[in-house]
């Protein structure tokens, strides 16, 4: 018999792999698969198909007495709105560095966070903000504008009444 | 056949045990009774889960005072702090935004000691970051981190990242303006990579910046959503993380044979300490060898004798009780005398003027103020990547164990201190004084200003001053010490500059009396 001539198995040898059943791989595997799924799938979850965030669509009245020129800034929104002789046209707050808000300045606007400078028309003038601030889309009707957060337009659109 | 006992035997065993039930309760619990001799006082440790994280016996070494500084313990002591008042701080704490700083105010001026156990929140959080950071360092001063340490090494690293972490995600709990203005340039700087998508012109194909800020805040603004997601992180998934990762820490130090120490250690503690210890073996060792096929020549201790060491308990155990009541002692006495801050509620539109991060984190707005993308993720990752390396790139073995052990030494620490100084101090002085590639000029590109600026600068200087270490003395251990000095006094100026001279419009100011009053 060939089995006699083998010497003895010992304890420390590495098990044949027979003795690793197709129960224990399977079961490894398909826990593999089920993790891999699980985990593409809970990715998916913190991103939610719609945001909750408010309208960025608002409408707003200029007072009458808005000098040309001066920054009108609607409550409670980071927009500030301008008037002159070419129309109307609405800027961006919201610093393009990291999100603060910017304040206006004689010169155009500041930020108070790392100290970002902007030109009156959002152009970039020193600091580490690597954008212009965006222009927003404006609509007039007669005293009225409207204003999209969410929409940007090239610069240097203005928007007669 | 008659009843084996009367019922009034039956009541009488019930008294007797009865009485004796405090004695049993104690010895089913201390099974091995109490540790007097060196046996019981093995057994003690080996037959109770928490104490067996330990090994039985410590080397002298160990208990060095000037091994550890105690610093892992303090770490860990901290953390248990910060738990323990962090789930009474819950039982008020309601995670909505209004509503959140309502429930600050009312933990701070109603609930009976809620500010002090908010205030030691606070700062055991605080002594938290420290401990960890110091420890770290210890850690690579002594070499601790080599052959067969290296993986512990990479899971203090994750160690590391989770404690900032579990900070950054309490910072915006009180939802007051210190609060809303430091996650909103947070969120901010997870978008960053924006800035080099945007001058490359890919952002609207490839995106992972509006990706991991829209993760992080759960909409596009910080709002209810983001409070939920970092109270989640900050109560749940974070501390889950560390206790694990902990739970590998320290059972990594056991299996790598206990603290570093230098192979001549036994020679070292003789003058000192000789008479203390004696010779184990005077009995029989009563042990089991069911694991030798499995540990044959594999782990730190297998061929070692027990010289040199002492029983853990009392000798470690007592040791590290006293670290935790020194840093209970310390975090109360700060509680008591310094309140933490709540400024007013969130308002979106008005930042707060200067806004500033907890103060670990203000190196890196420092860095941030020249490229939001270079030094909130860039630089970072670089550091971080850096010190992961670390134990794969220093292969050497002169010095382990001895603190500046290696080719340089203290001298070059010294050195590398000095340089690692005045390098950002210089730097700085010079943006600061003359204004940047901006300012020089305007039509600059963006994608100029994120590759070279003081941040990028900084950190090319220190990987040239590594690279030059290791020519000079022909170690890897000497780049590394450079590196890593380098490192920490970079990190130290940084902070410095904008914890202390930075004021309102991140502008310039000797000191805070300077800045204008609005
Ligand atoms: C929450 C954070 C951490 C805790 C609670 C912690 C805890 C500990 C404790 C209790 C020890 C025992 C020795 C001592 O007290 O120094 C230790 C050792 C060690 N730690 Fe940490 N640690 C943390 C973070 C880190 C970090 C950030 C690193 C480095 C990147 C690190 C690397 C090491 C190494 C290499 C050892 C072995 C030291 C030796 O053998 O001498 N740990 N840690
Ligand atoms: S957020 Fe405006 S400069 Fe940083």
């Amino acid at each position: 018999m060939t089995t006699k001539s083998q010497p003895p198995r010992s304890r420390l040898d590495p098990e044949p792999l027979p003795r690793r059943d197709w129960l224990g791989l399977s079961s490894l595997w398909t826990m593999g698969a089920a993790l891999l799924f699980g985990v593409a799938g809970m990715l998916k979850l913190p991103k939610a198909a719609v945001l909750a965030s408010p309208s960025k669509k608002f409408r707003v009245a200029l007072p009458e007495t808005l000098a040309l020129g001066e920054a009108f800034i609607p409550p409670g929104r980071a927009v500030a709105v301008f008037k002159d002789a070419d129309g109307v046209h609405a800027l961006s707050t919201i610093c393009t560095h990291l999100g603060c808000v910017v304040k206006t300045n004689p010169e155009g606007f500041e930020c108070p966070c790392h100290g970002s400078r902007f030109k009156a028309d959002g152009e970039v003038a020193r600091g580490p903000a690597p954008q212009p601030l965006p222009w927003l889309k404006v609509s007039v009707s007669g005293g009225v504008v409207t204003i999209d957060e969410g929409a940007t337009v090239p610069a240097g659109t203005k928007v007669q009444a | 056949m008659t009843p084996a006992a009367t019922p009034k035997d039956a009541l009488r065993e019930f008294v007797d045990n009865l009485k004796a039930a405090p004695r049993r309760l104690r010895d089913t619990a201390f099974r091995t009774g109490p540790p007097t001799t060196d046996r019981t006082r093995s057994t003690f440790v080996f037959g109770n889960v928490f104490l067996h994280l330990h090994s039985v016996r410590t080397h002298l070494w160990s208990l060095k005072w000037s091994t550890t500084m105690g610093l892992g313990i303090m770490s860990v002591s901290a953390f248990l702090i910060a738990l323990v008042t962090g789930v009474m701080l819950m039982f008020y704490y309601k995670p909505y935004p209004e509503a959140a700083y309502e429930s600050m105010k009312d933990i701070h001026f109603v609930v009976p000691t809620g500010r002090l156990i908010r205030n030691l929140h606070r700062w055991s959080a605080n002594i938290m970051v420290i401990a960890v950071i110091l420890h770290m360092a210890r850690a690579f001063y002594t070499a601790a981190y080599r052959k067969p340490r290296e993986y512990n090494w990479l899971m203090g690293i994750g160690l590391l990242v989770v404690t900032l972490g579990l900070s950054f995600t309490g910072y915006l709990l009180p939802w007051d303006q210190l609060a809303y203005w430091a996650i909103t340039i947070g969120a901010n700087i997870a978008q960053s990579p924006r800035e080099v998508t945007d001058a490359v012109g890919i952002t609207e194909v490839f995106d992972p910046g509006g990706f991991q800020r829209l993760l992080l805040l759960g909409s596009d603004q910080v709002g209810a959503e983001a409070l939920i997601r970092f109270y989640l992180l900050h109560v749940m998934i974070l501390p889950l993380a560390i206790a694990a990762l902990m739970g590998v820490h320290f059972w990594r130090i056991r299996k790598d044979g206990g603290m570093v120490r230098p192979d001549n250690a036994g020679v070292l503690l003789k003058r000192a300490r000789q008479q203390e210890t004696y010779p184990v073996f005077t009995e029989a060792p009563v042990k089991t060898y069911q694991l030798a096929a499995v540990v044959r020549g594999r782990t730190a201790n297998v061929g070692r004798g027990p010289e040199n060491t002492v029983p853990s308990m009392p000798h470690l155990f007592y040791a590290e009780l006293g670290v935790l009541m020194v840093t209970l002692l310390i975090c109360l006495a700060l509680a008591l005398v310094s309140d933490a801050p709540l400024k007013e509620l969130a308002n979106p539109n008005v930042p707060e003027n200067p806004a500033k991060a907890p103060w670990y984190f203000l190196g890196l707005q420092e860095m941030v103020s020249f490229s939001a993308f270079m030094g909130g993720i860039g630089i970072p990752a670089i550091v971080l990547l850096g010190l992961a390396l670390i134990p794969y790139l220093d292969r050497e073995t002169e010095g382990t164990g001895q603190w500046f052990g290696g080719p340089g030494g203290w001298p070059l620490v010294r050195l590398s201190a000095i340089f690692g100084l005045a390098v950002p101090v210089v730097l700085e002085a010079f943006a600061i004084r003359f204004g940047w590639l901006r300012e020089w000029f305007p039509e600059i590109p963006q994608l100029v200003v994120t590759i070279v600026n003081p941040a990028t600068i900084l950190t090319s200087i220190y990987t040239l001053y590594s690279i030059w270490c290791i020519r000079r003395f022909q170690s890897t251990r000497a780049g590394a010490l450079g590196l890593f000095t380098c490192f920490l006094a970079g990190f130290l100026v940084l902070t410095i500059i904008g914890t202390y001279f930075r004021g309102p419009n991140w502008e310039f100011f000797w000191s805070p009396s300077d800045w204008p009053k609005h």
